[in-house]
């Protein structure tokens, strides 16, 4: 299949492009980039075969990369498969996606991975990529066969949802991935400190009369870690964060040049903790919301750079995990489908360009993650998000391709949205 | 003034019309449990579900009390004899006691905000028993109740709210209620018993109990949870009484005519010494019980469509 793309605007800042040209997709890859193909496409005769799809006023880009999700398969199906979420993957216009192994059982051996591929490939949507546990079980003391998980697939490892309490297991663990070439994903939480916390700690938690998680029980750990791949001369990405203290600490440790990156998710930087105040389990999440100072922090790390990717922490949940009182709800949302619109909201805002947004929605957690993704050049896989940015739709949970409906954004109006989605060369959504 | 609510969930939400309006319909209500005969027949064929999930004697038997004075049906569900051990949700067990068309449903719960699930959900009236570390709204309006009957008047008191703040309902609550009707709150306990960014609710905050309680008018005392210790919020229950304990000595910062008040239960010579507790010229403590069947008596009323 030959597929011609139109009329768009191409951004990719891998390669610094940001212009109006036509993309000819062959066998999979991206075969030619430039200015009225269509034209040299007649001389060969081979229209008849090869598909058009005008995208005038379009903006089409690498296919962006999610590198935190929970796909909850195996072991919580009811939540999510690797099927359903890889249609929410790409309906939110993601080509690829990393899961995390929180899984039941947990991926901390060869077969849970492979099972995990082999369901992917089944589904035959997004490329999925396993990330395997850093320790067996994710039970925090003896750490899995990094090795062997590596040649089976995964592509990164994580206890996330578990953080690792012990110092000195997660100095092993980055010191061993470090000599593999695997990237370390730390979610980081002192569970000391956050207790039986159910909400960022301050007013709100107060008047609320809920626990609180404070902001120092992740910055305690942003800091440890910071601190172990600076001894040990190694690499740490830091999920998820939330404060602004975390902020701080990244964007020290990158102006002394250490290999830390970190990504936020999109409810960090759009809601505060003064939503909880319904007591909607939907906006319970770990970490939790944070206040009005913390979000901005997070702004402005995306801004400058402090913090490379975006990506949602994709947690689908069943109606039984949330509809409960408050603090027996399960953390989490179901983020894939909402993640982009969300994000463009910072091109909106003027807190990024679309460049910069793409980078890191695209380039910059392949580059984390070592993938050859990322980017349009000729012979790169045909990854593509083709994004209407003007396009006004409003969110709706029922129409999610996720079974996990847990979403604070149900009813929120949105402005733009992936309406194609291309993987390999393949139409996997097209919303148009 | 016609009552609106279908729910009583917090103070928070609440007017300075509503709560005079409630503690009005209270003072009216407070002669027929001095009667021979304690019952009057307002709420007969009015059907009313105490649903328990968190140990109570005090509030649980107030409400039933309340109930059975007005001539309600009041029935008694705890966590314990309930479907609760079988496993059912909150969601469920609500939904079930609607289909039987109850007119109120009080429940008192140890999660925050699970008498707002409920109110969400079904479509009777639900009163907040206690939620959490939330709210206790009944609490409070029985204490605003005491205060104005004590000292004629809550606006322009001084009021001392004194031990662990975090855990307490109660003191939330009064917060707001004493606020929005004119009073100055201050607070004391140890910063571990102080939640973060409190003086945000409009209040003083003092770690010496000394401190706080200097020139007031009204001393509210909470209750210590020995099981609290276990958080590390303190070290020991006697350090905790040697300095927090209100006492013969120290209540002499307080104004001559100083009401002392506790939602009970009481921990004798913890918060509170013995003589202080059962001194009659200064402790509202059992008058604060009295007043709390009057206060849920009103509410009961105005929930039913009494004020219409």
């Amino acid at each position: 299949m030959k597929i011609l793309l139109t009329g768009a605007r191409i951004i990719d800042p891998a390669q610094n492009i940001d212009s109006r040209m036509d993309v000819f997709l062959e066998d999979g890859k991206i075969a030619k980039k430039g200015a009225n193909l269509s034209k040299s496409l007649k001389s060969k005769d081979s229209e008849k075969t090869t598909k058009i799809i005008d995208l005038a006023g379009m903006i089409l880009v690498p296919g962006l990369i999610d590198m935190h999700t929970h796909l909850r398969e195996p072991g919580f199906e009811y939540k999510e498969t690797i099927a359903s979420g890889s249609a929410a993957a790409v309906a939110g216009g993601f080509t690829s996606i990393a899961c995390m192994p929180n899984t039941n059982p947990i991926n901390d051996n060869r077969s849970i991975t492979e099972f995990i591929r082999r369901k992917a490939a089944e589904a035959a949507l997004a490329n999925v990529y396993p990330i395997g546990a850093i320790s067996k079980g994710s039970a925090g003391s003896q750490l899995t066969e990094f090795w062997d998980l590596k040649e089976a697939g995964i592509i990164a490892l994580s206890d996330d949802g578990k953080p690792v309490m012990d110092a000195a297991l997660m100095r092993r663990a980055m010191e061993y991935a470090y000599s593999l070439g695997l990237p370390v994903i730390s979610h980081c939480e002192d569970t000391n400190l956050s207790g039986a916390g159910l909400m960022n700690e301050g007013y709100y938690s107060t008047i609320l009369g809920l626990s609180g998680i404070p902001g120092i029980a992740e910055e305690a750990m942003v800091a440890r870690d910071i601190l172990i791949a600076e001894f040990t001369n190694t690499c740490v990405h830091i999920a998820h964060v939330s404060t602004a203290g975390s902020v701080r600490l990244i964007r020290e440790a990158k102006k002394r040049g250490l290999k830390v990156t970190a990504e936020t998710a999109p409810h960090y930087f759009t809601l505060t903790d003064e939503s909880l105040q319904s007591y909607d389990t939907n906006f319970k999440v770990n970490p939790p919301l944070r206040s009005e100072q913390d979000v901005a922090a997070i702004k402005e790390g995306l801004s400058d750079g402090t913090i490379d990717v975006i990506a949602c922490d994709h947690a689908p949940h069943g109606r039984t995990d949330k509809e409960v009182e408050f603090e027996y709800a399960a953390n989490g949302i179901s983020g894939l489908e909402t993640s982009l619109a969300l994000s463009l909201k910072l091109i909106h805002d003027k807190i990024l360009g679309w460049p910069e947004l793409i980078a890191i929605m695209s380039v910059n957690p392949a580059s984390i993650l070592n993938l050859p993704k990322g980017t349009l050049e000729t012979g790169a896989d045909a990854d593509i998000t083709v994004i209407d940015p003007l396009l006004k739709w409003t969110v709706d949970v029922q129409a999610f391709r996720s079974r996990g409906k847990n979403s604070p954004f149900n009813g929120r109006q949105m402005q733009g949205k992936a309406i194609m989605t291309i993987i390999g060369g393949e139409i996997k959504y097209d919303g148009q | 003034m016609k009552f609106e609510r279908k729910d009583i969930l917090g103070i928070k939400e609440l007017s300075v019309d509503e709560i005079n309006l409630i503690l009005e319909t209270a003072e009216s209500f407070l002669e027929i449990s001095t009667r021979k005969i304690k019952k009057v027949p307002i709420l007969r064929g009015k059907t009313i579900i105490n649903l328990f999930y968190e140990a109570s004697t005090r509030t649980r038997t107030s409400f039933e009390i309340a109930g059975k004075r007005l001539s309600a049906d009041t029935i008694n569900i705890s966590a314990s004899t309930s479907s609760v051990v079988k496993g059912e949700t909150l969601i469920d067990t609500a939904r079930n006691l609607e289909a039987m068309n109850p007119d109120v449903i009080v429940i008192r719960h140890s999660a925050s905000g699970a008498p707002h699930l409920l109110a969400r959900l079904v479509k009777q009236s639900i009163i907040n028993a206690g939620d959490g570390a939330h709210e206790h709204p009944t609490q409070a309006l029985l204490d605003m109740m005491t205060i104005k009957e004590h000292k004629g008047k809550i606006a322009g008191l001084n009021v001392a709210i004194i031990g662990d703040i975090e855990h307490s309902r109660v003191a939330r609550s009064n917060i707001y209620g004493l606020s929005k009707m004119g009073a100055n709150v201050v607070l004391a306990g140890p910063a571990t018993m102080l939640p973060r960014d409190i003086e945000q609710m409009g209040v003083k905050v003092y770690n010496k109990i000394e401190d706080a309680i200097e020139g007031v008018d009204v001393i509210m005392m909470l209750r210590i949870q020995l099981e609290r210790q276990k958080q590390c919020i303190f070290p020991s229950l006697r350090e905790y009484s040697q300095h927090y304990c209100l006492n013969r000595n120290n209540i002499k910062l307080a104004k001559k005519d100083v009401i002392v008040m506790h939602p009970g239960p009481i921990n004798r010579g913890v918060e509170i010494s013995p003589d202080i507790a059962d001194d009659p010229s200064c402790s509202v403590i059992l008058d604060q019980v009295n007043k709390g069947v009057a206060v849920r008596m009103a509410l009961l009323y105005l929930l039913t469509g009494g004020g219409e």
